[in-house]
């Protein structure tokens, strides 16, 4: 397809606040956030599913807010406070929801896990759900392929209620 | 999804000079819709001009009593703005039916109205398309066709809108507020997008080198008789089969005003005035029901895999606007339809 206009440039710095830690990266504006996450500061815990935002595998909090990072361009986000699931444990304790996730066996191969668990921590943090039909629906962005929906519930009120 | 380039608009004014000035540039605010077109070639701009820090992130009251949505207002937060929830329930009731609470989180009000088909054609570039390619035909019409329109297609196109959102904002008879080079305009929600015709790949009536500023909202917010009923194919992230928005205003058990828009069946949100205004005086009882169900869908077509649509929202208007005469709306998480 023709173009009027290339890319003038081919990297742009961007700084992003990645569990605490700024860094600084140089990315070309295609790089998703999961690929600066998963190739550029090797992250690899944020999980790369179908990449169209239709699995949930790739969840991340950014700015405390979940979105999928396979449809967030990084140069987007220069500034941006980002937290994956190798964020969420402080001090050598698990997160609540992390927790939540072994005490209920709420996965099986556990490649959803890391989205699912980004996830329901924000879902608790927006403080909309109250039922498990709540939990169900404000979770149905994050598929399971191996079907742990019950268990990811029960996790998941767990987390609520200590929170 | 290579070799495009990227600048961040410091204003308005900023934004409207660089599109105009790099005639295959786009805007870029949520990225949902765009960036997932763009990673199948659909969409090729040039660069991306990045919207998202404008400071269109508003929501506030009108001086007629309505609702001014900046369009840079995240669904999410639109859908749990205190205002809406008061004043606007079905508006809050169909963004929640709609995506996921991640892509709501990122995906914008004005890119909501500018999100493009779901039509598997439309996405596959190894098919003919006349609205991804203008003239190439159209897989659709004898392929598989069972989530197309029933109403308004075309021989070129047969494509949905898949908003949930933009539904109600055309039963809301919401404003679309547009800045372009020349100023400001106003885009009645009803005109704002367009049905196929021959020009299927023209989705809106947006100027390419235009941007939505806000939506607005009329005062009249049907906020006691309301129902949003979205049927898919799974409870939950899944695009509309059929979708219902019903407002009534009732005097008594008369009908003072009905809303009705339909989702799913069409290239743009379906209304019926006229259907509509046969309505108004009659008891709002199940007969005025099966009666504007029959004039919504007396023109409807449907194609091989998709005819069950005709039924569908026949049934489902009538249980809507039943649900929004009782005042009992559809809740979005419990999943019965009562």
């Amino acid at each position: 397809m023709a173009r009027t206009s290339k890319a003038a440039q081919t990297t742009i710095p961007v700084t992003l606040t990645v569990n605490g830690v700024d860094k600084k990266l140089d990315l070309a504006p295609w790089t998703t956030l999961l690929d600066a996450l998963r190739d550029h500061l090797d992250l690899t815990g944020t999980k790369k599913g179908c990449d169209h935002g239709q699995c949930g595998a790739c969840t991340v909090l950014l700015d405390g807010r979940r979105v999928v990072s396979c449809l967030t361009l990084a140069v987007t986000k220069d500034g941006a406070k980002v937290t994956t699931v190798e964020g969420l444990a402080s001090n050598g304790t698990l997160h609540p929801v992390q927790q939540a996730f072994i005490d209920h066996d709420a996965f099986q191969c556990g490649y959803c896990t890391p989205g699912q668990i980004c996830s329901a921590a924000g879902l608790i943090a927006e403080g909309k759900a109250k039922t498990a039909d709540d939990i169900r629906e404000l979770m149905s962005g994050n598929l399971c392929r191996c079907g742990a929906y019950p268990n990811i519930v029960a996790a998941i009120q767990q987390a609520m209620r200590q929170s | 999804m290579i070799d495009f380039g990227y600048a961040r608009a410091s204003d308005v004014a900023d934004a409207l000079r660089r599109i105009a000035a790099d005639p295959q540039a786009k805007f870029i605010a949520g990225g949902t819709n765009l960036v997932d077109l763009m990673k199948v070639d659909v969409e090729q701009p040039s660069q991306l001009i990045d919207i998202s820090r404008l400071p269109l992130k508003t929501v506030e009251a009108t001086a007629d009593g309505g609702l001014r949505i900046g369009a840079l207002m995240p669904n999410s937060d639109l859908a749990y703005h205190p205002l809406v929830e008061q004043r606007y329930p079905l508006l809050a009731s169909a963004i929640l039916a709609g995506a996921s609470q991640q892509l709501r989180n990122m995906a914008s009000t004005g890119g909501n109205l500018l999100q493009r088909t779901r039509c598997a054609y439309f996405y596959d570039t190894a098919t003919p398309c006349n609205k991804r390619q203008p003239g190439s035909g159209c897989s659709a019409i004898d392929g598989l066709n069972r989530g197309h329109a029933i109403l308004g297609t075309s021989d070129a196109c047969i494509a949905v809108h898949p908003s949930d959102m933009c539904v109600v904002m055309a039963a809301l008879d919401a404003k679309v507020r547009v800045l372009g080079a020349a100023g400001e305009r106003e885009i009645a929600f009803a005109d704002f997008h367009r049905l196929p015709g021959d020009t299927p790949n023209i989705d809106t009536n947006l100027k390419r080198d235009e941007i939505i500023s806000a939506v607005e909202l009329p005062a009249k917010g049907f906020a006691s008789n309301y129902s949003y009923l979205k049927i898919r194919d799974r409870l939950s992230y899944a695009f509309a089969l059929v979708s219902i928005a019903a407002a009534l205003e009732l005097d008594g058990g008369a009908i003072k005003d009905v809303r009705l828009a339909l989702g799913g069946v069409a290239h743009k949100p379906w209304r019926n005035a006229e259907a509509e205004a046969a309505l108004r005086g009659r008891p709002a009882d199940q007969q005025a029901f099966a009666q504007i169900a029959d004039a919504y869908l007396a023109d409807a077509k449907g194609y091989a895999h998709n005819k069950f649509k005709i039924e569908l929202a026949r049934h489902g208007i009538v249980r809507t606007l039943t649900q929004a005469a009782r005042g009992t709306p559809q809740s979005q998480s419990n999943k019965k339809i009562l």
